[in-house]
């Protein structure tokens, strides 16, 4: 029963999407669902996915992290520069990636600690780190990796998989564990629902929003290296624009933009919805901003239908009574 | 100190901080670059600030309610391409009536924001994200990526930017300045004196007391979405007439830029507090930092990172200082009148949801 009362809900009618989207797209290719396509599937927006992960905790406790793109970028370019400047690759990932903790941190603080509105405090994030990337590469482009790096993001080299989907399946499972397995994600659900009751009761609210962002920066700073990696080369530009995608992905997932409901496994459907109605849509020939403008759609759909059956149910409730 | 407390609200000190450091801003560039005092000077920062400002506006009006909305840039694209098209296809157009026609195509996007937003109740950044994407797409769809030129419209259209109604010195104001000017005046006095004004501020500081207490809260958001969307309509306009070649790109990002003079502006994002002047300050300052950096060349690329450090500021200070500063007038007040019922402290900031 419960298994059943489950399909009816979020992830149920996810699902219901996803199936008539992949049967369409079989319909339209027979090689849709051959192996190849799929791990392409994944592979064209790896980056986003990956930081959508991240981003379900932080909508989970009620904020939001719009810098996530600029963040993206910050690290790419900082890899370039590094790399540019003689300093080996190791250490050069290592510094980029701490730079995202240390923006995500930076987020963090102003919000945890000082207690602004993370809106402002990210928005800030994405304008001032995106400026940052600026800054460091002016308009300069950065190419000719070691082809290890390369390697990372567009060579297959486990089974059919590539590094970067490997990385997105892992991070998929501590998310999931951390979110639904452990205290912590009980805690995250608790300041979401009520800040100032889990305050209250003892938890440590500024702690794990830091923590949270701190995460959300250090993973953005991930993809954004990963995304230097796929593409072979960076730009001051690189990932511009990404935040609204991601965000799109969670909201999708029915995770509440308030905070305290959603969970990883809706995510994760509204992932698979997105990126097959995508990749069907570039079958038929439909070209990306008419793409984006379906998945907005769909993105206002989401909680709009459920409204109104609500609204009609309850209706229909007073009438009979 | 008592006579300034009586005189000035903490809001306003917020809008007078900004005022200073506006003036201090063009006093260290006006140092750094020669040539700053001049009508050029003038001019780039006007025409900068003329958009930005006009948007900004309706973009204040719906954070007061609590709300936000992010399709702007797509609706001042739509605009700006849809309206340059109709006119470059028909140059015998009436002037006014290409204004109103504009006013209108974004009061309808904007209505639609309004109504998912009011009664059926999806919160609206959502309900503008989408949209954002949708006229976008819209945009790019039924325009097929043609672009609207300026050797195709009218000779008024163009003129537009360059008349001049006044000159003061060598400072030239221009007709589209004026335009902004006088939706800056028309909505500041509108939100402080006008009942429904009043009502925008009720509800963003209180949205359940505002409902408990009557107040006609869904047609009072659904309003505020229209009125965005119409000024943003309004922009398009200016846009067109400013540019003459409008692409399907048009207005991209524009909605992070007005949100970020909103908030540099001292509109509180949790709604209920700020004011249209304030946010056209925040416009005003956006704008000067943008042209004189670029006057400045070296530091070119230090614009963002500037600016992304001005928004935390401004929201810090908010937040430090000015709950301070509240503080500090209501004892004042409890002084002056010790009959009146002690003030309720506000709840922590931070703690609350958004």
């Amino acid at each position: 029963m419960i298994a059943l009362g489950r399909l009816k809900s979020w992830e149920g009618l996810l699902l219901a999407i996803l199936v008539v989207v992949v049967a369409m797209n079989v319909m339209r290719s027979p090689y849709y669902l051959g192996i190849d396509n799929v791990v392409n599937l994944f592979q064209l927006s790896i980056e986003k996915i990956i930081v959508a992960l991240t981003m379900t905790m932080i909508i989970v406790s009620g904020e939001i992290d719009l810098s996530v793109a600029s963040i993206m970028g910050l690290a790419a370019v900082l890899l370039g520069c590094l790399f540019k400047a003689g300093i080996p690759m190791p250490a050069a990932i290592l510094i980029a990636l701490l730079s995202g903790l240390a923006a995500g941190l930076f987020n963090g603080f102003w919000v945890a600690q000082a207690g602004l509105p993370s809106l402002a405090v990210t928005l800030a994030g994405l304008i001032g780190y995106r400026g940052l990337a600026r800054v460091f590469i002016q308009d300069h482009s950065i190419g000719g990796f070691p082809a290890w790096f390369d390697t990372i993001g567009q060579q297959r080299t486990v089974g059919p998989l590539t590094i970067s989907i490997m990385i997105f399946f892992i991070l998929f499972v501590i998310v999931a564990v951390t979110l639904h397995g452990s205290g912590l994600g009980r805690l995250v659900y608790a300041i979401g629902n009520n800040t100032q009751a889990a305050r209250y009761a003892g938890v440590r609210v500024k702690l794990i929003k830091l923590c949270l962002f701190g995460a959300s920066g250090l993973v953005a700073a991930l993809a954004g290296i990963l995304y230097g990696a796929r593409l072979g080369s960076v730009r001051g530009d690189i990932a511009t624009g990404f935040e609204l995608d991601i965000i799109t992905m969670v909201l999708l997932g029915g995770v509440s933009i308030f905070g305290g409901s959603g969970n990883i496994i809706g995510v994760g459907l509204s992932i698979l919805v997105i990126l097959n109605l995508r990749n069907g849509m570039g079958l038929a020939n439909i070209t990306g901003d008419t793409q984006t403008s379906v998945v907005g759609a769909l993105l206002i759909l989401s909680v709009l239908v459920p409204n109104l059956m609500h609204t009609l149910k309850t209706k229909w409730k007073e009438r009979k009574t | 100190m008592n006579w300034l407390q009586r005189r000035v609200r903490p809001e306003q000190i917020r809008e007078l901080s900004l005022l200073l450091l506006i003036i201090l801003a063009v006093t260290i560039f006006g140092s750094l670059i020669p040539y700053y005092y001049t009508s050029r000077t003038f001019d780039r920062i006007a025409e900068s600030v003329t958009i930005i400002g006009i948007v900004g506006i309706g973009q204040t009006l719906v954070v007061l309610t609590r709300n936000i909305d992010l399709s702007v840039g797509s609706i001042v694209g739509c605009t700006a391409y849809f309206i340059g098209a109709l006119i470059a296809g028909n140059n015998g157009i009436n002037p006014l009536a290409a204004i109103l026609l504009a006013i209108a195509m974004g009061a309808v996007m904007g209505a639609i924001n309004g109504v998912l937003v009011a009664w059926a109740r999806v919160p609206s950044i959502i309900v503008t994200l989408g949209t954002l994407a949708i006229y976008r797409g819209m945009l790019v769809d039924l325009s097929g990526a043609r672009t609207v030129t300026s050797d195709s419209l009218p000779g008024w259209l163009l003129n537009l930017a360059r008349v001049n109604l006044l000159t003061i010195g060598m400072v030239r104001i221009g007709a589209l300045f004026t335009i902004a000017l006088s939706m800056v005046v028309i909505f500041q006095i509108g939100t402080t004196y006008l009942r429904a004004g009043r009502c925008i501020y009720a509800i963003g500081s209180n949205p359940d007391a505002a409902l408990l207490i009557g107040l006609p809260f869904r047609r009072l958001v659904f309003l505020v979405f229209v009125i965005s969307g119409a000024l943003s309509g309004l922009a398009g306009f200016v846009m067109l007439a400013r540019f003459g070649n409008i692409t399907v790109e048009a207005g991209r990002g524009l909605e992070l830029e007005v949100v970020a003079a909103v908030v540099v502006g001292g509109v509180n994002i949790f709604g209920g507090s700020g004011s249209v002047v304030g946010a056209t300050l925040g416009a005003v300052m956006l704008g000067i930092l943008e042209q004189s950096l670029l006057r400045l060349q070296i530091s070119e690329f230090w614009r963002d990172a500037l600016l992304g450090l001005l928004i935390l500021l401004a929201v810090a200070s908010d937040a430090v200082i000015l709950q301070r500063l509240r503080t500090l007038w209501g004892r004042a007040e409890l002084k002056v009148a010790p009959g009146m019922p002690p003030p309720v402290p506000e709840t922590e900031k931070g703690v609350t949801n958004p």
